[in-house]
């Protein structure tokens, strides 16, 4: 219980901390975000005389002393009042975030678990079985796929398979026109739009985990306690995975962890290739447009959201390793 | 540490009696440094090395060599022609030689690169050996520290940062990413500085005088080097990665021409509807050819650190009479 009430205690700090940042970043950058939307947008305002305080008013600016607007700041976040929107304006940031959540959870949810599951999978076999075909092809052909930027991957994906070959719809998570619904056309077109993207990420992710697994286990393979239940009798499969690979995998989680923050990195350039309508999408777009509310409102639930997968990883890891609860 | 395991003055190995003796590959020219010699031994190590030094001599030789303006513009035909004898790579929208561009932007690109490398691995000695061997206070705050920046998303950070900073020059790039990918290292070298600040060595130098700085610098970082170089390869890695995506979704420093700068212009000129595949597949071929080349390094430095990791080349013959005897004959031996 203690390593559990000590992570939480650092998942509150870290939270504080971003939310803090959040709020830090914009007013700590030279200029006024209102002069700067007014400047860009100055056709709209010509003439208008109460254009600036109109626009500081949206964007949220005020000449109060700092401590009063981290006050009201806080006030807002508690009431989940995140700002309007200048770009889908007069919609609420938070209903624009509402609508690309889904999308962004579905993708990466989806995309890190296969991921995961299939490089640790494909990392223990590998391990198992040093100089087999699976040891001598495997490792170099994912390192090879894993120094790919991922918007790369997705650059020559969406090419290929999507402009020259037209297996794979190459935009956007469903066909235009068509109604969102729980049919089971629907949930196919969504998932026939999701291969290639999800297919990225894959095979860009997937590297990392079967050469960290691979590592892992040949470290654990040398302990005495696998010659053990070999000399014991064991079968091969149950000492590989009930033994070898229940030590090996406790490195994988906390390796997922932090791995999360750069996937979510990552799916903001699949996102932006594939016009993918989710977080990384509406953020790349939202700070094109100079959208200052949406922006720091999407940074914001970025890092919550990450922070949340650390904490589910770190619980699933006190679950899986009786040795840190006791500590 | 890195030559106690490869003894590459040794040709021979013995094998069990009577075996044909195992040998290694001859070593390498006297002269050349140690770690040089063993990291050239392993195999994925040294393609490695080699892609990264054709690179460096092109983008140093390169613009002596073809010394065009990769800024001028071809008006001989239609933009975005495709590769052919009069331009190597093909043009772009604007009637720009794109081998050109490659060329003359290697260096930059390089350099941005390795920079942004240096400075997060120098934050990351400092911040992460600080932690280790001071403890305490120290310890807790700097650790703090390093969790939460390790636990924001970096790259969705960046983005807002740059679109922030208004980018005239590279440094605002190179600060951005710098500042925001030094954690991993710094936790890493921490847990090796803890292990280390118990050795004898570091007691020794504690109670003849030494400062607590002089001692991190002298004594235990030179213990450590495997690891900060595997980590400052890793983070330039990462920071090629993390530029090119900032160029790409257009916060670069446009005014200079680098890799990731044609990639921002193929995509500004909508190369995929257009079907200019050269205009992205060859910068972005470079960009990961850059990152497997050092990839191959960091691979080959954790074989040579890690035996284990090692897949030894034995000679069949060898490997046949390092093989036990036959039972029956070992059963009719012991009678």
């Amino acid at each position: 219980m203690r390593y559990l009430s000590r992570r939480l205690l650092f998942y509150l700090v870290a939270l504080w901390a971003s939310i803090t940042l959040n709020f830090a970043i914009p007013r700590l950058m030279p200029g006024n975000p209102a002069e700067v939307f007014l400047a860009s947008h100055y056709q709209q305002f010509q003439g208008d005389p109460n254009a600036l305080r109109t626009v500081e008013a949206i964007l949220g600016v005020s000449n109060d002393p700092l401590p009063l607007q981290y006050w009201h700041y806080l006030v807002d976040l508690a009431h989940g009042d995140l700002g309007i929107s200048t770009s889908f304006y007069p919609a609420r940031v938070s209903t624009v975030i509402a609508q690309s959540l889904p999308w962004t959870i579905f993708l990466v949810g989806l995309a890190s678990i296969i991921a995961f599951i299939s490089g640790t999978g494909l990392g223990i076999v590998t391990a198992w079985r040093r100089r087999g075909l699976l040891d001598t092809v495997l490792p170099p052909l994912t390192l090879l796929a894993s120094s790919f930027p991922y918007f790369f991957l997705a650059l020559l994906m969406l090419y290929f398979l999507g402009f020259t070959l037209n297996w794979f719809p190459t935009s956007h998570a469903y066909t235009i026109g068509s109604v969102p619904s729980f049919t089971a056309d629907f949930i196919g077109d969504v998932l026939y739009h999701a291969i290639l993207p999800a297919a990225t990420i894959v095979i860009v992710a997937i590297g990392g985990w079967l050469l960290g697994m691979r590592n892992t286990m040949v470290n654990t393979l040398a302990e005495d306690y696998i010659n053990m239940a070999q000399a014991r009798g064991l079968t091969e499969r149950r000492v590989m995975l009930a033994y070898a690979a229940r030590n090996a995998i406790l490195p994988q989680i906390t390796a997922f962890a932090m791995a999360l923050g750069f996937l979510v990195g990552g799916q903001v350039l699949v996102e932006y290739v594939f016009s993918y309508p989710g977080l990384g999408y509406t953020l790349a777009n939202a700070v094109g447009n100079e959208d200052y509310p949406l922006v720091q409102a999407l940074l914001l639930i970025i890092t919550v959201a990450v922070l949340a997968a650390n904490l589910v990883a770190d619980l699933v890891y006190a679950r899986l390793d009786p040795r840190v609860r006791s500590a | 540490m890195l030559s106690d395991h490869v003894s590459d003055d040794d040709a021979e190995v013995t094998a069990p009696a009577g075996a044909a003796p195992i040998t290694m590959r001859p070593a390498l020219p006297f002269g050349w440094p140690r770690w040089l010699r063993s990291l050239l031994m392993d195999r994925k190590a040294a393609i490695g090395l080699a892609i990264l030094a054709f690179l460096i001599v092109v983008g140093i030789v390169g613009p002596l060599i073809w010394t065009g303006d990769p800024m001028a513009s071809d008006y001989s035909a239609p933009p975005q022609q495709p590769p052919s004898a009069a331009h190597w790579f093909g043009t772009d929208q604007q009637n720009h030689d794109i081998f050109l561009q490659m060329v003359c932007g290697t260096r930059s690109s390089l350099a941005l690169g390795f920079s942004i490398g240096a400075l997060a691995t120098l934050l990351s000695i400092l911040i992460g050996m600080s932690a280790g061997y001071f403890g305490g206070w120290v310890d807790e705050i700097l650790s703090l520290l390093t969790n939460i920046v390790l636990v924001i998303p970096s790259l969705p950070l960046i983005i807002v940062l740059a679109s922030w900073v208004q980018v005239k020059s590279d440094v605002p790039i190179v600060a951005i990413i710098g500042l925001t990918s030094w954690a991993w290292g710094a936790r890493v070298l921490r847990s090796q500085t803890l292990t280390m600040r118990r050795k004898d060595f570091v007691l020794a130098s504690q109670v003849s005088g030494e400062s607590g700085w002089r001692i991190v610098l002298r004594e235990i970082l030179p213990n450590m080097t495997s690891l900060v170089v595997s980590g400052f390869i890793g983070t330039t890695v990462y920071a090629i990665g993390a530029a090119a995506g900032l160029y790409f979704l257009g916060f670069g420093n446009l005014a200079e021409v680098n890799w990731f700068s044609i990639l921002y212009w193929a995509q500004n000129s909508s190369a995929l509807q257009t079907g200019a595949w050269w205009t992205f597949v060859i910068p972005g071929g470079a960009i990961a050819l850059v990152g497997t080349a050092l990839s191959l390094i960091n691979f080959g430095i954790d074989e040579i650190s890690n035996p284990r990791l090692r897949v030894e080349k034995v000679k069949p013959a060898a490997r046949a009479a390092m093989r036990p005897a036959p039972v029956a004959a070992e059963k009719a031996g012991a009678r």
